[in-house]
């Protein structure tokens, strides 16, 4: 077979699909990139609501769950469970292709281009699953919370934080998620072809405003609890 | 005259695509800091020979940095320390005397090692085959004017062509992705108006053979464009991600009717 045969031959046998292929699954991860970097966004603004008062952030918790009939935070719920259930599917898959495109490593490779965030995605990434999941069961479904309210959010948000540990917990997977966003931010722009020489230092800046902002508010819940700042 | 270097090589040696490899310590004496990289391993090679033993394979053609043959990675880098430079414009003035140093073949599950530090790049060709050309007959020659291309486009195919498919980008990559490879081949005939025709058919085709040849996928780690001794960049890899996306959001299935014309 001659070069050119065998060429046709394998794209044939890949069979174009978008999803099987590299370029479409690292779409699918940017894509759903751009969801939950947009959902830990409005997260933390709308958290900002806990340095207002029980009043306000019992009120805004009621909000989510009333809007459009308590259908919406479950449309919610479906599109972020999806974002996360297809962001984890690419990570896998891209991941075991790439261990296996090099089963034999260098004795010695120096990084020079690549941040310590780039090469620990797949770390932050499952701190950052395992939070998630933390997470939900500490202030949304509360079994694991040590005194749990359905009806006070802002009770148990402030119980919750004053654990040590718990806001310790809290305070790492925000570090993990800033590494997380801050190459995924960056990144997102270049698996979807949104390039241009004129936006390179504005990708860059972007990346590193949104981390700064939504890491920094973030870690400043769990030490505001702490500090005594919000009781 | 300068002082000439001795040295310590920890080089691979691997007797076939079949065999196992290992590290093997040879010295490397009274090496002129004029040398090239090559032409210091020349002469190990030389006394290799001298005293009986195997020299040490390494791929090489032109020795001007042209045609992406010669390659290996020195001291954990792709082409060695220097950037924009490949193995054979790499001198030996870029090291000290006593210095210790590496050499790896390119690492790739594409790329099997034949011997030693050479490796069988023909996953390339069968990607350059799949869609890296135009299939317009040329015809006699047109005036220059008759296809007008603005002045950016221009240099940003002559840059992407600059390529000299070494695949230091493969070997550079923590992925062993081949992105930027094929994003540069995929960028200068997609800029050109000769390369529009066959466009979103040569993206897709040239991805799913880069697939095929179960190279990596692009982490934005940005290691290849760092290695890259021709400075291809990584905004190719994006265009070829947007061209892979609008390739496949309007691709017609291949029917085997003519349609209407002729």
């Amino acid at each position: 077979m001659s070069v050119a045969e065998q060429s046709i031959a394998g794209a044939e046998a890949r069979g174009h699909g978008f999803l099987a292929s590299s370029v479409g699954r690292k779409v699918v991860m940017a894509a759903t990139g751009v969801i939950l970097f947009g959902f830990v966004t409005v997260h933390m603004i709308g958290n900002t609501q806990a340095y207002m008062g029980a009043e306000t952030f019992n009120g805004y918790a009621k909000f989510l769950h009333s809007m459009l009939h308590g259908a919406g935070i479950w449309l919610f719920r479906g599109v972020l469970l999806a974002a996360v259930g297809l962001h984890i599917w690419a990570a896998v898959s891209l991941t075991l292709d790439n261990r296996a495109a090099r089963p034999v490593g260098y004795r010695a490779q120096q990084p020079v281009a690549s941040t310590w965030a780039s090469r620990t995605m797949r770390w932050s990434g499952f701190i950052l699953a395992a939070f998630i999941i933390y997470h939900l069961m500490h202030l949304t479904v509360g079994n694991v919370h040590p005194s749990f309210d359905p009806a006070n959010p802002y009770a148990n948000f402030v119980s919750g934080f004053k654990a040590p540990a718990a806001a310790g917990f809290y305070i790492v997977a925000q570090l993990c998620l800033g590494l997380h966003m801050w190459h995924g931010v960056w990144s997102t722009t270049q698996s979807l072809g949104l390039v241009h020489p004129r936006y390179d230092a504005l990708r860059r800046t972007i990346a590193t405003g949104l981390t700064v902002l939504v890491v920094g508010v973030n870690i400043s819940f769990p030490i505001a609890v702490l500090t005594g700042f919000i009781h | 005259m300068s002082k000439h270097l001795n040295l310590t090589l920890h080089v691979w040696r691997q007797k076939n695509a079949k065999c196992d490899g290992k590290f093997v310590e040879y010295p490397a004496e009274n090496i002129s800091p004029d040398m090239s990289f090559l032409e210091m391993l020349d002469v190990v090679n030389e006394g290799l020979i001298r005293k009986g033993e195997e020299p040490i394979t390494f791929d090489h053609d032109c020795r001007e940095g042209i045609c992406g043959q010669c390659g290996m990675v020195i001291n954990g880098r792709p082409h060695g320390p220097k950037e924009r430079t490949t193995t054979c414009q790499l001198h030996m003035r870029s090291f000290k005397d006593g210095d210790s140093i590496t050499l790896e073949p390119w690492r790739a599950e594409a790329f099997p090692v034949l011997k030693d530090l050479m490796v069988d790049r023909g996953a390339f060709d069968r990607i350059i085959a799949a869609g890296g050309f135009i299939s317009a007959p040329s015809g006699s020659p047109q005036d220059a004017n008759a296809l007008p291309v603005p002045k950016e486009n221009a240099d940003l195919a002559m840059d992407a062509a600059a390529c000299i498919g070494c695949a230091a980008c493969v070997a550079a990559c923590p992925n062993a992705s081949a992105m930027l490879f094929v994003s540069a081949k995929i960028s200068h005939l997609g800029l050109l108006p000769q390369g529009q025709p066959e466009r979103h058919i040569r993206v897709r085709d040239m991805v799913a053979q880069m697939d095929a040849e179960e190279f990596g996928t692009c982490t934005n780690h940005g290691e290849c464009e760092a290695a890259c001794p021709k400075g291809i960049k990584m905004e190719n890899i994006a265009r070829m991600n947007r061209d892979f996306i609008k390739a496949s959001l309007t691709y017609r299935p291949a029917t085997t009717s003519g349609g209407g014309a002729g």
